[in-house]
């Protein structure tokens, strides 16, 4: 049979950095036209993989071959740019420069004179995105695209350089709904252009959805390749984490009849966020807030921690009003918090887990504004314990630990003033499936315990084990759905959409 | 698996194309480049108040004047903003002003006026002043990209030790009698114009097809704006660090050979207190110390305005002890007012 050679073969990988194995003859084959998936929980060497795939990279031992070649040199950099592009989470766009610059960067058109004539260089990059059917003004500063804009103009500067295989690094990380529609929109068009995908993502509803294959790596090894519809979603996870692992999560016992409010919201507005927004939460309930990413949910949170104040309306936390807008007045009030985005909000990345985890409870670790480091110490090694951190000791910086990790420090600083209630704002944004299901886990024993917990995301799994959501929709909350909703309900509700109209 | 031998590079001609985004940023560009422009009305206020307080102000002798008096520390300012843009600093720049020379006066002077050698003929003056630039800037890369410091710190240091050793070749004293060769770019006119205006106008009109129109000027924006990303743009961002740092001290040592020349003498604190005033010049000018934003044009109107205003102080009659301050305040007022008209908190 006269197939053509795989679009990439990497053949029995091993990398070492140091003493920890990254990658133990590990292997992958693409075939041309595929998407391909690959998944593993954080640690399972993808990231390796990838960047060994894109030659940023050397492997110690196996071979990388694309259409049947062996793979150009390391330094040969336009080599591997023609065979291969990666569009990594983190940007590699240059924020104050235009996107024409940013897609023609250190390949400028020059004139006869030498120097570069900018009116070439705007017209191929408009060129460019019209071919790929990229929407954005070539003259705007990068820094003013959103994710998703950015994105595409990361995938047609990579398809510029010739490649017709591109990497996705948790393309849908940064995205809401509606924008992970048209990202897979994007990709199957390119996908019927003859472009090969490989997919990484922690969602394996998107990895369903969107690719033909999968891969799973665990522990540095590769574990299976499998066409998707012949892989139960109960076997993936499975694979992926060495163990049948059940999907549902127990049933609670929800809120008892006669549990006080430890949240009441009431017609509270926002111009421009929200409007006329009314919710209580009882104690020991837990309560979702979904909505699309512009949709208003995360303002109402953050409303609700102080980081905004409402225009109008009362928030009051467990019989307090704490003055609108103060962080300091709402952590008084009993609330922990869970920021949107860790990296930004949740920790301070080169200070310790014991400092980082202590940060908004100073007062109990020392008379008068002193820090006893025993004390904090202490504090630290049982938050580490409860939420079972892997970390060789609290002084390690928290830029030291992998996603999911870095997402328990997080909570384990908003656990650590007792709240009474818990405000989590897309909880398990970037984190593999086990720390998922932990910090859920977390979440449901929290609530077990007597605190309310609103929970603010568009992650079907976290707002499963909530005992209503609340959807919010152009600032409003247009709908109200007690537990055991399905997910095509809650999503058309999410959207805007009315099933039964 | 048949059908997927079928699969070829398209060039996706198929592709609808979007021409509904062209439209929309016409007016945002046109604002973007008024902000590479935004001094100029601040200093036709200045021309206007300058030209109120005294009839000599707008004097074409008086605006060489004040072209003359900035020239030395706007190629600083020039160098200053090339180390910026590539979000680094170099602080030692003014001490290389006062050392460059100076080791050239060493020397050359001969023995008996002040602390001269006399080792070298006269005409070796120039050279020696260039090549102790290029010295100076080999050593600061050496420990910035090399050795990975910190690039503050270093030319902190370096700053105090230049000056140093300033100090010590000449023991504290001025250099006279320097040789012909170093007088010419500081006294000689060309076409009724002193050269050292028309050299520094030169330098920063090459700076400014340089930032804005060669492949090496803009790898200066991205090494500065995200330097991985300049790495997997094929940029070899080492190389042209290497390149901004050593080429910002030759600079500053070309700043001092025309301070030199203009006062025909090379004090121990010459170029002493520089650093300032150019790192204001380049903030108000638009650079940022943040990197990979700036340009040259902006930078020339930052020292510009800073030096009209104080050439209208002196018009106006202000004692000279107070020009310290006011300049000090000057300088805060333009930081507030670029704050304003850039729109954005400075970094």
């Amino acid at each position: 049979m006269a197939a053509a050679a795989p679009v990439v073969e990497a053949t029995g990988i091993t990398k070492r950095f140091g003493s920890t194995v990254a990658l133990h003859e590990a292997g992958i084959t693409i075939e041309p036209g595929q998407t391909h998936a690959l998944v593993g929980r954080n640690g399972a060497g993808k990231s390796t993989l990838v960047s060994i795939l894109t030659g940023l990279q050397a492997a110690d031992e196996g071979a990388v071959t694309f259409a049947g070649e062996p793979a150009p040199r390391l330094a040969d950099r336009d080599a591997w740019r023609q065979r291969v592009a990666c569009v990594y989470q983190k940007s590699t766009i240059i924020p104050e420069l235009t996107v024409a610059e940013n897609l023609f960067l250190n390949r400028h058109d020059h004139g006869r004179t030498g120097l570069i004539r900018w009116k070439t260089v705007r017209a191929k990059a408009r060129d460019l995105l019209d071919t790929w059917s990229v929407d954005v003004d070539v003259r705007t500063p990068a820094k003013e695209l959103d994710v998703e804009q950015r994105q595409f103009v990361e995938i047609a500067r990579a398809l510029s350089f010739g490649a017709r295989f591109i990497i996705l690094d948790e393309p849908t990380a940064q995205l809401d709904a509606s924008a992970i529609n048209r990202l897979f929109n994007r990709i199957r068009d390119l996908q019927r252009q003859g472009v090969t995908f490989l997919f990484i993502s922690h969602h394996l509803q998107e990895v369903y959805e969107i690719c033909d294959t999968v891969t799973v790596f665990r522990d540095a090894r590769h574990v299976l390749t499998a066409p998707v519809d012949d892989l139960p979603r109960a076997d993936l996870v499975a694979a992926m984490t060495g163990e049948a692992a059940s999907e549902t999560a127990g049933e609670r016992h929800g809120p008892s009849a006669d549990a006080p409010d430890v949240l009441t919201v009431d017609s509270a507005s926002l111009p421009g966020a929200y409007d006329d927004v009314s919710f209580r939460i009882r104690a020991g309930e837990i309560v979702g807030l979904a909505g699309a990413a512009s949709s208003g949910r995360i303002e109402i949170a953050e409303t609700v921690v102080g980081l905004r104040a409402a225009f109008g309306g009362v928030v009051e936390i467990a019989g307090h009003r704490p003055r609108p807008g103060s962080v300091p007045a709402a952590l008084a009030a009993g609330v922990g918090f869970v920021p949107q985005d860790r990296h930004h909000q949740g920790f301070v990345p080169e200070m310790s887990i014991a400092d980082n985890g202590t940060l908004t409870i100073p007062d109990r670790l020392g008379p008068a504004g002193f820090i006893d480091g025993r004390r904090r110490d202490r504090f630290a090694r049982t938050m580490i314990g409860k939420l079972a951190i892997k970390t060789p000791g609290p002084e390690l910086p928290v830029s030291g630990l992998s996603g999911g990790n870095q997402q328990k420090v997080v909570m384990a600083r908003a656990l650590a003033n007792d709240p009474r209630l818990l405000v989590l704002i897309n909880p398990t944004a970037g984190v593999d499936v086990r720390s998922k299901e932990f910090l859920l886990g977390k979440v449901e024993e929290v609530a077990e315990s007597g605190t309310g917990v609103l929970i603010a995301s568009d992650e079907l799994d976290d707002l499963r084990m909530c005992d209503r959501v609340l959807v919010v929709f152009q600032g409003r909350v247009v709908a109200e759905i007690p537990r055991g909703w399905h997910d095509h309900q809650l999503v058309a509700a999410m959207e805007g959409v009315d099933l039964d109209g | 698996m048949a059908e997927t031998t079928t699969a070829a590079p398209v060039t996706g001609d198929g592709a609808a194309g979007g021409p509904g985004g062209r439209v929309a940023g016409g007016r945002r560009i046109a604002f973007a480049r008024m902000r590479d422009l935004a001094l100029i009305p601040a200093i036709v206020v200045i021309a206007i108040v300058g030209q109120l307080v005294s009839p000599v102000f707008l004097q074409p002798d008086n605006l060489v004047n004040v072209l003359q008096t900035m020239s030395e520390i706007a190629v600083l300012v020039l160098a200053q903003t090339l180390v910026l843009i590539v979000k680094k600093m170099d602080l030692s720049l003014e001490s290389t002003v006062g050392l460059a020379p100076g080791v050239a006066a060493w020397l050359t002077v001969p023995v008996g006026a002040g602390h001269g050698l006399g080792l070298l003929p006269g005409g070796w003056s120039v050279p020696i002043t260039l090549a102790v630039g290029v010295l100076i800037g080999v050593v600061n890369a050496l420990f910035i990209i090399r050795f990975g410091l910190n690039g503050f710190i270093v030319t902190l240091g370096m700053l105090i030790v230049l000056r140093g050793i300033l100090t010590g070749i000449s023991g504290g004293q001025t250099f006279f009698q320097l040789p012909e060769s170093m007088l010419y770019l500081g006294t000689t006119q060309w076409l009724g114009v002193p050269a050292s205006v028309w050299l520094c106008l030169a330098l920063f009109a090459a700076g400014i097809v340089l930032l804005g129109f060669t492949s090496f000027g803009r790898s200066l924006y991205a090494i500065g704006g995200n330097v991985d990303a300049a790495k997997a743009a094929g940029i070899r961002t080492d190389r042209v660090l290497w390149i901004v740092i050593v080429s910002a001290s030759l600079l500053a040592a070309l700043g001092g050979l025309l301070l030199s020349g203009r006062l025909a003498s090379v004090a121990s604190a010459q170029g002493n207190g520089y650093i300032f005033t150019v790192f204001a010049a380049a903030v108000i000018g638009g650079i940022s110390l943040n990197g990979g934003k700036g340009t040259m044009f902006g930078a020339f109107t930052g020292i510009l305005l800073l030096f009209l205003i104080q050439n209208v102080l002196t018009l106006g009659g202000v004692p000279a002890q107070w020009i310290g301050a006011l300049n000090g305040t000057i300088i805060l007022i333009a930081l507030a007012l670029s704050r304003v008209t850039g729109g954005k908190a400075q970094e």
